[in-house]
């Protein structure tokens, strides 16, 4: 409990140990404190702005989904505008082949019925040259009066 | 532990004695063979246990500190260095809480106070007997082991923060503002002649205050100190008064130590922060 040199001896030593603590531990420690700190705002304002890009982005995409799906629509819209075209158009193509087939056979049962008529004409001309040929037999040649029953049948 | 020829007094007394160096009575230097001869030797002596523990503890800090500062970098830091950035920050945040002023010299020193009084005290914590008898063992015959128990060493540091606090009072006040608030205050008055006799009442009430600071700093930690120890050479007592007793001192030994880790902790932290107020005072006009 005497106070004696000690004393001094431990303020020197005090001293020196602040010294040494300023020098090679404070010093050094507060500068890699403070420089990481800086890394860590940087780092986190790098995050902010990459999250404010991110939504940039998403909005972006967004924007292009939408203009895409308008797109598709209009080119659906088109498809089946042009759809229904195609199937009016074959439509009206159908109905005009089938009114010309229509044209086709009706001219031809017109012209077989002529040429059934026609046919009819001279099968009826003949019976009744064949028959006025049976009754005439006996008293007209067939020859001498052709053009007399040619007339007859061209009557018919 | 206490040998068999020793008084309880006796052995209270080796206990709180220093090793001390110095010179003898008739002139010779040498080591004191007990307490009275270390007495006599007056300011001409040393505590050599005291002078080697701190310096010891104090270089084992700035070691390892200055080591885990080498390689700091603003990287991932690994566990050491985790650890002494946590007291530097630590520090640094109590520091700021009470410093206004700039000055690049006060964090150090907290920090400087705070862990090498934390690592004297600590001292504290190894059983009483255990360094004394190893020692003991290879001749020595007094030692005491917590150098925050020698007044020496808590008025070393007292003063040494004194010191500093009147350099910068007086760098950044001046010696007129220095002085001014040693006279001028706390009565004031405006009549130059009222002033005037009210100079030596100032006067004494700022000097007391002034040197109230290095001594209540240096005591504080002190007394605390000195009186953990002192319960820890009673509690030591016990060992050598039977089974029973000695069972009891155990737990008693245990329990106050656990208490005395919060002690020891406190105090370093009080002297830091109080080093850090008496600074920032010096710094501040007031």
């Amino acid at each position: 409990m005497n106070i004696n040199l000690t004393l001094f001896g431990q303020m020197i030593a005090f001293a020196i140990f602040v010294w040494f603590t300023k020098q090679f531990v404070w010093t050094p420690i507060m500068a890699a404190l403070e420089e990481r700190k800086g890394k860590i705002a940087n780092g986190l304002a790098a995050a902010e702005r990459g999250q404010h890009e991110q939504e940039l982005a998403k909005k972006h995409a967004a924007d292009e989904l939408r203009e895409a799906k308008a797109q598709a629509a209009e080119i659906i819209g088109q498809a089946q505008k042009r759809a229904s075209g195609i199937i009016d158009e074959a439509k009206e193509n159908a109905r005009s082949e089938g009114g010309r087939l229509l044209t086709a056979a009706q001219a031809e049962i017109e012209q077989e019925a002529n040429r059934v008529r026609e046919t009819l004409r001279e099968k009826v001309g003949e019976l009744a040259v064949a028959g006025a040929e049976k009754i005439l037999r006996r008293e007209i040649n067939a020859d001498s009066h052709r053009d007399v029953v040619d007339a007859v049948a061209k009557q018919l | 532990m206490a040998s068999g020829t020793l008084t309880s007094s006796e052995y209270i007394k080796h206990h709180l004695t220093n090793l001390t160096f110095g010179q003898h009575p008739d002139g010779s230097w040498g080591m004191a063979h007990s307490a009275e001869e270390a007495a006599e030797m007056g300011f001409m002596a040393i505590h050599v246990d005291t002078m080697l523990w701190s310096l010891g503890l104090g270089i084992l800090f700035i070691f390892f500190a200055a080591r885990a500062a080498k390689s700091a970098s603003s990287d991932t830091p690994g566990g050491f260095q985790n650890f002494v950035e946590w007291i530097v920050d630590f520090i640094d945040e109590s520091v700021r809480g009470s410093f206004t002023s700039k000055n690049d010299l006060v964090a150090p020193l907290a920090m400087t106070a705070f862990v090498w009084i934390f690592l004297m005290n600590l001292m504290d914590l190894v059983p009483v007997d255990l360094i004394p008898w190893l020692l003991g063992l290879l001749g020595v015959h007094f030692q005491k082991i917590v150098p925050s128990t020698d007044p020496n060493a808590t008025f070393g540091m007292a003063i040494g923060v004194f010191l500093l606090t009147m350099y910068y009072s007086i760098k950044i006040k001046g010696v007129g503002g220095f002085l001014g608030e040693l006279t001028l205050q706390p009565f004031q008055a405006n009549n130059i002649v009222v002033k005037v006799l009210l100079i030596p009442v100032n006067f004494f009430l700022e000097f007391v205050s002034l040197i109230a600071k290095p001594i209540s700093l240096s005591l504080r930690l002190f007394g605390n100190m000195y009186a953990g120890e002192m319960i820890f050479i009673l509690i030591a007592l016990m060992y050598s008064a039977g089974i029973v007793m000695g069972v009891f001192g155990g737990a008693l030994q245990f329990v106050w130590a656990v208490f005395h880790i919060l002690v020891i902790t406190l105090q370093a932290f009080i002297f830091m922060t109080l080093t850090v107020v008496y600074m920032d005072m010096a710094h501040s006009e007031h």
